[in-house]
């Protein structure tokens, strides 16, 4: 009876996690059975200016993200200059914009050629020296400009509900503002720091897009082109499990630099403080930062793409366009579907049996949001290829069952995404009391009538939520897609990516602009929380 | 319909958190089980909900047994109502639709009727269309109680129902609930660690310590004729003093003989450790006998005055409050007590 009674979930909560546990071997296998000479080979030529691109790489993009992000989020959470309320929400807009959509119109607009440079020589003379933005420096300013909104949100969040009654006690103790920042607000915030950083670690080492538009190789791009141009599955493979270990190794830093502080909930009676009036030239000075980050994460680069857009939609907008679209929403709409009912399942199955077995299978099948896109993709192709081969076996015949259709797509988008729709999933579900499930029983309502009546109209908001995040994830995804995708099944971001390997700078703008506009939903959502959690306290 | 509970044990781990633990509650009375936290009393109650299975022991409600050995019925079978501390009433139904959640046989019409007739049961039908959190916490509470008694279930069962509201408003609905339950003669059980609450709402309150039931009885004889020391703690206020049974009904102690009724009727040469209630030391400057002021608590009406004995032991005194003594001051006490209450000295 008791058996039973927790097979049944830790059984649902493996099943979901087969997909990750699949890719995991297929890559550790594929990785470790390859031939001694390829390793060699990888060693010499390929390893050492990989590596060292990519460490350098994250050390950068990590650095300048917390930089602006805490310094950001003190500013707007701490402090009043003219346009505080503005740029508290506006300081987000960035996360609308796919790193590799900043990078192709950076260097678009800032290249020797661009309009920028152009205009500056204009004024100052041809002589004028100006960075060159093809440089290891550019491609860290751009992923850091798509990066720091990540450690803005996490450190506001913790400036605003833990910093203020600690600030409070530092000043009445004697310390100035200054000193309370550096003294109680950041290393209290230190968890929240250190939680900004990894999932900008995690954003960087993951990124494809923008290390293309740079031909700027990292362990993302040796991966596809040990694909696309060597062919050699075993060298993707290898790249892929090395990135992975980067990938944890960047994970035990997080933890390691948290420390023993651990996430706590905000107290309740956290009321907002007194802000720092910073006045004259001081509150101006701050108004230009803000200013100066907003236009270049995000401002500059929308004008931008809304002006190409604009100059190519009457040549560009075709039947083949609204096929990207239509695909790309079809898609997306499939993954994101697919999320939610495993991350019902999943939420369902670790609310009925909190046992060992499935709350680990539910941290494995949430996984893959660290596991980047690259190597989730070697990761299925090879998994099915292994399966299809069994079909083989058994039915005879040339067939590929599963590679290359949309099942090897879906599941390279499950087992990435599925984490971003079991948060709220599961925050939805750990805020429904246990006492509710009780008293509906108590009532004679029995499992499956709790659910419908009961779990499914209070996880509205969750739900909505979870489709959202993982609809717009999926639509901006572009090495999955690229790496899996069928035959022919382009969608808007295999068609920037297509565009901008070609230099057609503008005529990537179309696609972009589509991406951007969906992208804001999501950020919208989370302004509007911030907002309702502000006005709340 | 009578709750019976036979020798229900139930631990977690090492602990044993209710052992053997048996009791009855007649049809249509209401039942209380007073105890400190801890105590086990939560756990009796979701175990006779269903919520928890116990190890041993039999559930009986109106002659059916709900769990026993190799026995178990899911708590959405077993017809019993509980309102719990935190009311859990649901969030996204209106308040008609959260009580008529359990009326599931009836027809449309039917649910509605005997829904409002609950609501206006605990005088809340004019808020029947609102939403939970538009409500005061006193409010909820009356709602989960009418949700609770909607079925017409066999018993209802009462987890902490007070605790969260303020203590003006406590006594006044303990009554109230009092009310309704009486109005659909239900049978019901309520777990609390308020003797105030105990005392307002039950007809028979059962104190629990570590999981053992120490005494069953009416609210009146727990107060003057408690069963064990812990009862004589946990229920009222009062302190101990030594003292010799001389015969039926008399016992010499340090403030000379005492007469009334000795409750657990000791034979003479005893010696016993007497307990004394603030409402049987009576101030009284007339008195031979003199006490000194060690402590005192302003209670409005009353001083609480503790005060020291010529032995050293202390005893609890309530005075009207006109009579103002400061700490350390000796005033005059005569004992005036109806029941005796001695526990062999140790």
């Amino acid at each position: 009876m008791i058996v039973s009674h927790r097979l049944g979930p830790a059984l649902a909560a493996i099943a979901v996690a087969l997909p990750m546990i699949a890719v995991i071997v297929a890559v550790v296998h594929g990785a470790t059975g390859a031939d001694p000479e390829l390793w060699a080979h990888l060693r010499e030529y390929v390893l050492g200016r990989v590596a060292w691109n990519t460490v350098i790489l994250v050390i950068g993009v990590v650095a300048i993200a917390m930089v602006l992000g805490t310094s950001l989020a003190w500013l707007t959470a701490a402090c009043d200059f003219p346009g505080r309320s503005f740029f508290s929400w506006a300081l987000l807009l960035p996360m609308a914009v796919p790193a590799y959509v900043l990078a192709f119109v950076a260097v678009a607009t800032l290249d020797y050629a661009g309009a920028v440079p152009m205009a500056l020589r204009g004024w100052f003379g041809p002589e004028l020296w100006l960075p060159p933005i093809r440089s290891t420096g550019g491609v860290i300013g751009v992923l850091a400009l798509a990066g720091y909104p990540y450690v803005y949100l996490m450190a506001r969040g913790a400036f605003l509900t833990h910093g203020a009654r600690a600030l409070e006690a530092a000043q009445s103790l004697g310390l100035g503002p200054w000193q309370g920042l550096f003294r109680v607000a950041v290393p209290l915030a230190r968890p929240w720091l250190a939680g900004g950083a990894a999932l900008v670690a995690m954003e960087t080492l993951a990124d494809f897009g923008a290390v293309s538009v740079f031909n700027y190789d990292t362990f993302t791009t040796a991966i596809y082109k040990a694909w696309f141009a060597l062919f050699s599955i075993e060298t993707a493979l290898g790249l892929a499990l090395l990135l992975l270990v980067f990938v944890v190794a960047a994970l035990a830093i997080e933890r390691a630099a948290r420390g023993r502080a651990r996430y706590a909930a905000a107290d309740s009676g956290a009321r907002a403080a007194m802000r720092l009036e910073l006045t004259g030239a001081r509150g101006w000075a701050a108004t230009g930062y803000a200013a100066f980050v907003f236009a270049l994460g995000f401002a500059l680069p929308a004008v931008a793409l809304a002006q190409w857009a604009w100059k190519v939609a009457p040549i560009d907008l075709d039947a083949r366009y609204i096929d990207y679209a239509l695909r790309t929403l079809g898609l997306a709409g499939m993954a994101a579907m697919l999320c939610l009912v495993l991350a019902l399942v999943l939420g369902y199955a670790t609310r009925q049996a909190a046992g060992g077995v499935t709350q680990a299978a539910a941290r494995i099948a949430t996984l893959g949001y660290a596991v980047p896109g690259t190597v989730l993709a070697v990761g299925v192709v090879t998994a099915l290829g292994a399966v299809d081969q069994g079909f083989r076996a058994i039915a005879g015949g040339e067939g590929l069952w599963l590679q290359g259709t949309v099942i090897a797509l879906l599941l390279g988008y499950v087992a990435r995404f599925l984490a971003v729709a079991q948060g709220p999933v599961q925050g939805g579900f750990a805020r429904i009391r246990p006492t509710l499930e009780e008293a509906a029983r108590g009532l004679g309502l029995g499992a499956r009538e709790v659910f419908t009546r009961l779990h499914l109209p209070l996880l509205g908001a969750g739900i909505a939520t979870a489709v959202l995040l993982v609809f717009v994830d999926v639509m901006k995804e572009m090495p999955i897609t690229l790496m899996t995708r069928p035959f022919g099944w382009d969608t808007l971001a295999v068609r920037v990516f297509e565009m901008t390997a070609e230099g057609e700078w503008e005529r990537a703008a179309l696609p972009s602009l589509a991406i951007v506009i969906a992208g804001l939903l999501p950020v919208a959502l989370l302004t509007w929380r911030m907002e309702r959690a502000a006005r709340a306290a | 319909m009578r709750l019976e509970l036979r020798e229900l044990t139930k631990s977690y781990g090492a602990t044993l958190a209710v052992d053997r633990l048996s009791l009855a509650v007649e049809s249509g009375r209401i039942g209380c089980l007073l105890g400190p936290s801890g105590s086990g009393k939560t756990t009796v109650l979701r175990a006779i909900a269903g919520f928890e299975r116990p190890d041993g022991g039999e559930v009986l409600a109106g002659g059916d047994r709900l769990s026993g050995p190799g026995l178990w019925v899911a708590p959405e079978r077993r017809r019993i109502g509980m309102v719990f501390q935190d009311y859990a009433l649901f969030p996204h139904l209106t308040i008609q639709a959260n009580v008529e959640l359990g009326l599931r046989d009836a027809d449309r019409a039917a649910r509605r009727r005997r829904a409002l007739e609950m609501l206006e049961l605990v005088g809340l039908a004019d808020q029947a269309a609102k939403l939970p959190h538009e409500l005061s916490g006193g409010q909820q509470q009356r709602v989960a109680l009418a949700r609770a008694l909607a079925p017409r279930p066999r018993l209802v069962l009462l987890d902490e129902p007070f605790s969260n509201l303020d203590a003006e408003v406590r006594m006044e609905l303990a009554q109230q609930v009092r009310v309704a339950l009486q109005a659909e003669g239900a049978t019901a059980l309520l777990v609390t660690h308020d003797q105030r609450e105990a005392f307002a709402i039950a007809d028979e309150i059962g104190v629990l310590r570590a999981g053992r039931l120490e005494q069953w009885d009416a609210p009146w004889k727990l107060y003057h004729s408690p069963a064990t020391r812990f009862v004589a703690d946990f229920v009222g206020e009062g302190s101990f003093i030594q003292g010799t049974v001389l015969g039926p009904g008399r016992v010499s102690t340090e403030l000379g003989v005492i007469e009334g009724q000795l409750t657990r009727g000791q034979p003479a040469g005893t010696h016993v450790d007497l307990l004394l209630r603030p409402d049987d030391v009576i101030h009284d400057d007339d008195s031979e006998l003199k006490a000194e002021v060690v402590e005192r608590v302003f209670r409005g009406a009353q001083f609480r005055y503790k005060l020291k004995l010529p032995s050293g032991a202390t005893a609890l005194s309530f005075v009207p409050s006109h009579h103002d003594h400061a700490i350390g001051e000796r005033i005059g006490i005569r004992l005036d007590a109806q029941h005796l209450v001695g526990f062999p000295r140790g």
